[in-house]
């Protein structure tokens, strides 16, 4: 393991960031952290890099002891959602900087700096200063520049959360290609679903400073532990005690004896998707995700009675 | 279109009235008669004396004061504890008081009657009536300015920098010396410019613990304001643009210091330009 948290606790005065929390990440793996806001994520993530210190438990990286130990001495890079920049400094010394610190031979700088630099796309820019550059931009730099002093594991707490949608998405994908050659282990802290799924390996799914599931993306979303990950990895619709995904319904304009009557209230279209609005003779609503094709031979329209059977169904324990 | 005439008018009328005007006429009758009279007041020993006291004194609480102000601006920022708002208030303490209060206040701790009086007096160091008073004197009236200054730059730059730099290695001494320290630069300069001045500029409780001793505890302002009561007006007219100078000459090195340093200003204007 590269990474182990042992029953580690946080408390900030009364609220309780982290409650006895253990997991373990794999090396080489590009694990995220996800979880809505409050839920600990980020405190886990600080806790490994040493910018916290727990209050209870323990957390080795690469079998060693790391608690106690000062952020410094730990050999973790950390990545910032607002950059932390060093805006005094060029991107080539913000790249520098850990290699400086650490009295390295100036042309090995310069060398290895040049190097990050072509890694990050920012090869041009090495003589601007961050007030210069685009978010997107500043992010890259921060990442060469926690790259730079070979870290044993790569911490990005909410990297993408400061930029807009199209440069994140950019980001993620190159983030992705990025991990593929670099291969150092990653720990990304998000609270968009999608962005976990897309970029991650591994998914720790925290809630109220506990780990709700781990597992592979499509584990959490085929086969959640609780109502709550059900709920954070996707849609979902509430039918009596089981839960329903809006795409594993079946609409049919004839009732067949397992199905239900409902009426459609509306019809969206999003492109690909139509997305279709029911209300169940009882007043319940749900909504059923539909393909343009699916719809298009159905020909719904507002009004309509139709007939609804769900294909899966899940249903959890009471706790 | 006359509002905004009038606005401009009545500011500049007030500037001209108060400020201009009699800062000019200083200029203008110290050199009414010539150079002849100036160079015979400042080549006059107690002028010169004076002036190297003033120089001297702002030497030690500048940078005193400097030192003093980033610590507590950090700990104002960066600690919490019990008793902040209290410290936070107290650092605020010789803008609200008196200069003369001051004055005062140190006579009744240092002067021979005061508090520490006998035990001084015994190990035969004198604090009153001498340098050591009016250097306290002056640190405590010019000592909120570079707090003042410091304290919103640290707020602004927040923590993250300095944990960047943490997790890159750097010890907290050199994330303060290599960090902190070129963040909070500008904030400093114009503590130490305001700092300055005021020690330049300090009077009141200069006059009251130092006893204005022509040639041995006489400040430029106390020699200004001596002269001015000997009727040589040629004298205080001399001091005062010689004070006036020196506080012009500190804002102009600081200003230098400033251009030789790169400034880039980032915002969202240069994020948009550039994307």
């Amino acid at each position: 393991m590269s990474i182990a948290v042992r029953r580690v606790t946080k408390r900030f005065g009364n609220f309780v960031a982290l409650d006895n929390v253990s997991v373990a990440i794999a090396g080489g793996s590009l694990t995220a952290l996800l979880g809505p806001s409050g839920s600990g994520k980020s405190t886990l993530l600080r806790v490994i890099a040493g910018l916290e210190e727990p209050d209870e438990g323990n957390v080795l990286i690469l079998g060693e002891h790391a608690t106690g130990l000062p952020p410094q001495k730990r050999g973790v890079g950390f990545v910032f959602q607002h950059y932390a920049a060093f805006k005094h400094l060029t991107v080539r010394e913000n790249v520098a900087f850990g290699l400086r610190i650490r009295k390295r031979p100036k042309a090995e700088i310069r060398e290895r700096v040049d190097e990050l630099l072509e890694l990050v796309q920012l090869n041009g820019l090495a003589e601007r200063y961050p007030g210069q550059l685009s978010g997107g931009q500043r992010q890259r730099m921060a990442l060469a520049r926690a790259l730079a002093v070979e870290p044993k594991v790569l911490l990005l707490d909410e990297p993408f959360g400061a930029l807009d949608a199209r440069v994140r998405k950019e980001l993620r994908a190159w983030l992705r290609r990025l991990h593929e050659d670099v291969h150092v282990t990653t720990v990304l802290v998000t609270h968009d679903q999608e962005e976990a799924m897309d970029v991650a390996d591994r998914i720790v799914l925290m809630n109220e400073g506990r780990i709700e599931q781990t597992g592979k993306p499509r584990d959490l979303y085929e086969h959640p532990a609780s109502e709550f990950v059900m709920g954070f990895v996707g849609p979902v619709n509430r039918l009596d005690d089981s839960f329903v995904r809006p795409h594993d319904f079946e609409i049919e304009l004839e009732p067949n004896g397992t199905s239900r009557k409902a009426i459609v209230k509306r019809v969206v279209h999003l492109g690909f998707e139509v997305r279709v609005e029911l209300a169940l003779p009882d007043g319940h609503e749900i909504w059923v995700q539909l393909s343009r094709d699916q719809n298009e031979y159905l020909e719904l329209e507002s009004g309509q009675t139709v007939f609804v059977r769900p294909e899966k169904t899940t249903v959890f324990e009471p706790v | 279109m006359r509002a905004r005439y009038g606005l401009r008018f009545a500011a500049l009328a007030y500037l001209m009235l108060l400020l201009v005007l009699p800062v000019g006429l200083v200029f203008f009758r110290t050199f009414e008669h010539g150079l002849g009279p100036f160079w015979t007041a400042v080549t006059d020993p107690d002028f010169l004396h004076a002036l190297w006291l003033t120089i001297l004194i702002a030497l030690i609480a500048v940078p005193l004061n400097t030192i003093f102000g980033v610590a507590c601006a950090l700990v104002i920022v960066r600690q919490r504890f019990r008793g902040k708002a209290v410290l936070n208030a107290l650092i605020d303490l010789p803008f609200a008081l008196s200069p003369v209060v001051v004055g005062l206040a140190l006579f009744l701790v240092y002067a021979r009657t005061g508090w520490f009086g006998p035990w001084l007096d015994a190990h035969g160091i004198q604090i009153v009536f001498a340098l050591p008073a009016m250097v306290l004197a002056t640190i405590f009236v010019s000592l909120p300015f570079v707090v003042r200054e410091v304290v919103p730059v640290l707020r602004e730059i927040g923590t993250e920098q300095e944990e960047a730099a943490w997790t890159l290695g750097a010890s907290p001494l050199s994330t303060f010396r290599r960090i902190t320290l070129p963040a909070i630069r500008w904030g400093i300069t114009y503590g130490v410019v305001l700092t300055t001045a005021r020690c330049l500029g300090e009077f009141g409780a200069v006059a009251v613990v130092s006893g204005n001793l022509i040639g041995k505890t006489q400040t430029l302002t106390l020699h200004v304001e001596n002269r001015f009561q000997a009727f040589d007006l040629v004298g205080a007219y001399t001091a005062s643009v010689v004070l006036a100078v020196l506080a012009l000459m500190t804002l102009f090195l600081m200003n230098l210091f400033r251009k030789e340093t790169p400034r880039v200003d980032s915002g969202p204007q240069g994020d948009e330009a550039l994307r």
